[in-house]
């Protein structure tokens, strides 16, 4: 699905990442667990397609395809998702009419047909009930006014109307009380299929005793320094980051 | 949702002025240059009544006397008031009795503008009653007969001024008179041609009235004059659309608007405003500097929406004259400046009655070099007890070249008036079309989403089909403006 190699970026100069390394398959979910400032929400927004980040070095192939060639519409229209940490407010647009935008310009790109507006508001209906959205708030201004936990379920919604097949979530659970963190995370566990795949960032494990990942991975100072499977993160859990810091720092 | 996405990236491909193109009519002009013998030929073309000259001539006087006034934050080469022609009719002048009988280059020069009248009656069910200007004279007028049988007149001003003299004697000049200012003297004297309709007591008119103005000739200066009458308890809601084709010089609009709405009546006056805005270099465009103002009688409404895109100096201020106890006035407003347009525009709401209501909503937006400004009056005079107002005034940067400047002046003499003021400016954010991108929709796209969002306010106030046409202008106005 997507295959990272030696990937360098920087913003304002500063190297953030610093030769990372990932292999996700179809059909995966991996975990990227870290301390603070170790280039996590930098390399969601990498992979995206923020300008601000300047990539000097290494490549990722995304389904057989450049990623980094391709423009940020373009990567979303290939299908690549992202959850964002701070989902954005656009007073004024509603939720229904950015997210049919959305779809329509995915499904343009592909050539395919407009969706009919009866098809769609099935879809909306369907989809908003997978994450337990209120259908109000589907016609309310694009995270306008939302909670925090409503934000975060929108994100998952739109992910659930658009059909990726690579989703990152970016602290998909800062923010979330207990029964909210489940709901995404139900949502997340139904949409997961053996042709799409998700990379779950996070700074806490408990995310992870409802999304179960098949590969855990540790992100410091802007590589990929240990990976392993899931009982990796309650370890992290239990004795923090310090072990793996000096385990890094005495190589 | 009557605005489908194919339409938007049709319009997109289009992001060059859609609407430069000349008609190849014969025009009958007058020379170039302004003095009495040129007011006496237009009045003397109208065929008009000896009072209609008299009162040109007055004006002329009184304009001649008066400067030019410089207080907008504007700056262009004052037009040339001896370098305009001031009458340019097509040469075929004789009122149509059938659709049939229009000239067909007119008819094309209607659907090139996206209004051909059996458009207009095949899409909204002949619920639009349509008033065509093409430089100066009105050439067809629809849905006479239907309005006819309401007691509605709706027809040329210069029909009017034949047909309805004791109408037009009474109000015309009662909002706007002609020493009001310098533009409004000039109209005047040299008005050429508009609308005017009246509503008789208690009737709703039962469809939109619009008046599409259209600048063809060049060289000409578009004097129109509009005259709504909206007697006791009646209603009306009238659209008014304009467009310029390219031209390279500036030509000169100057037009004045006035509503009367008597006890318990209501009028709601929309535009869209697309005038040619000159080019990037800011070469040419329409210089737009209108007299708009209503005055409300007891319990009476006047609402002003405004969606302006055009034009390469805008100077414009729909007001109301809350004159009657309980009446209320409303603006809205979007003004789009792109390039190195100039607009100077907002409203003033003059308070004279008890419990007197005014809400005025604006919302700039600045993009390229340009310049956009917002001067607004709210003034509540001693004996209007309990007025009230709200103001919003909005502005939105498009680049870092551009300005946004707002002018809110508040005059109050009453203890008992309630008056808010909002106001807020943003740079269009860079998350949010990056939000956009991220869920696969262009940056061009993302852009009139997040504009007509924040417009939305104001789009909502405009009738159905003119709400589509003001969403695809501002997409346009704002093509490749984010910087």
């Amino acid at each position: 699905m997507i295959s990272i190699k030696n990937l360098h970026a920087s913003i304002d100069g500063k190297e953030i990442l610093k030769g990372l390394n990932l292999e996700v398959k179809a059909g995966e979910v991996h975990a990227i667990m870290g301390p603070n400032g170790a280039g996590k929400s930098t390399l969601a927004s990498v992979l995206a397609g923020r300008e601000e980040y300047e990539i000097t070095e290494g490549s990722v192939d995304f389904d057989g395809q450049d990623l980094l060639e391709l423009s940020t519409e373009d990567r979303a229209r290939e299908g690549l998702f992202l959850a964002f940490q701070y989902p954005i407010e656009i007073p004024g647009v509603s939720n229904i009419n950015f997210l049919r935008t959305s779809l329509n310009e995915i499904r343009d790109y592909k050539g395919e047909e407009q969706i009919s507006a009866k098809d769609f508001m099935a879809l909306v209906r369907e989809k908003s009930a997978l994450v337990e959205l209120d259908a109000k708030l589907a016609s309310r201004s694009v995270n306008e006014g939302f909670s925090g936990g409503e934000k975060k379920r929108n994100e998952i919604f739109q992910m659930a109307m658009l059909n990726p097949k690579l989703s990152i979530l970016d602290e998909t659970d800062s923010g979330l009380d207990i029964d909210a963190l489940r709901i995404v995370a139900n949502g997340v566990n139904k949409l997961k299929t053996a042709e799409n795949a998700t990379i779950v960032i996070t700074h806490y494990q408990r995310l992870l005793d409802y999304i179960v990942p098949d590969v855990v991975h540790v992100l410091y100072n802007g590589k990929i320094v240990k990976s392993g499977p899931k009982e990796l993160a309650l370890e992290l859990e239990e004795k923090g980051y310090d072990w793996i810091k000096a385990e890094v720092d005495a190589q | 949702m009557g605005y489908t996405e194919n339409e938007l990236a049709k319009d997109l491909e289009n992001q060059e002025y859609k609407f430069g193109f000349v008609t190849n009519i014969d025009s009958d002009k007058a020379p170039k240059g302004l003095d009495e013998s040129i007011i006496r030929f237009i009045s003397a073309k109208k065929n008009e009544p000896e009072w209609m000259l008299e009162y040109r001539l007055k004006a002329f006087a009184i304009w001649k006397e008066m400067t030019e006034p410089t207080w907008a934050h504007v700056h262009y080469n004052k037009p040339d008031f001896q370098d305009i022609t001031y009458y340019s009719a097509p040469k075929q002048t004789k009122k149509y009795e059938s659709w049939d009988d229009v000239d067909p280059e007119m008819k094309e020069t209607m659907a090139k503008l996206g209004i051909s009248l059996e458009e207009q009656q095949r899409l909204t069910g002949t619920n639009v009653a349509v008033d065509f200007v093409m430089d100066s004279v009105s050439v067809a007028t629809s849905f006479k007969a239907k309005l006819g049988e309401l007691g509605i007149i709706f027809c040329s001003f210069s029909e009017a001024v034949q047909e309805h003299p004791e109408l037009v004697r009474k109000y015309m000049g009662s909002v706007v008179p002609m020493t009001d200012n310098f533009y409004a003297a000039l109209n005047c004297a040299v008005f050429t041609d508009g609308s005017f309709c009246y509503i008789p007591k208690g009737v709703k008119c039962p469809m939109e009235l619009s008046t599409y103005f259209r600048i063809n000739e060049g060289g000409t200066g578009q004097f129109e004059r509009t005259l709504v009458v909206a007697d006791q308890g009646s209603y009306v809601s009238y659209l008014e659309g304009c467009t310029a084709p390219q031209r390279d010089e500036n030509q000169l609009h100057a037009a004045v608007v006035e509503l009367i709405a008597l006890d318990d009546a209501e009028i709601k006056y929309s535009t869209v405003q697309n005038w040619y805005p000159g080019d990037k270099e800011g070469k040419g465009g329409v210089f737009n500097f209108v007299t708009k103002r209503g005055i409300c009688e007891r319990n009476a409404k006047i609402s002003w929406t405004q969606v302006e895109t055009g034009s390469a100096v805008t100077w414009k201020y729909p007001s109301c004259i809350l004159k009657g106890d309980n009446s209320i006035g409303e603006f809205y407003s979007v003004a789009v400046t792109n390039n190195y347009q100039q607009a100077d525009t907002g409203t003033k709401m003059v308070h004279l009655g008890k419990n007197t209501k005014s809400t005025i909503i604006s919302k700039g937006i600045s993009a390229g070099k340009s310049q956009n400004s917002y001067r607004g009056l709210v003034q509540i005079h001693k004996n209007a007890a309990n007025a009230r107002n709200f103001s919003q005034c909005d502005s939105l940067l498009m680049t870092d070249e551009c300005g946004a400047h707002t002018f809110p002046y508040i005059e109050c003499k009453n203890s008992s008036a309630k008056i808010e003021h909002e106001a807020t400016t943003s740079k269009i954010g860079e998350d949010q079309i990056f939000y956009c991108l991220q869920r696969g929709i262009s940056e061009e796209k993302a852009i009139s989403l997040i504009v007509n969002g924040y417009c939305k306010e104001v789009l909502n106030q405009l009738p159905m089909e003119f709400a589509v046409e003001a969403q695809k202008l501002l997409a346009i106005s704002l093509e490749g403006s984010v910087g």
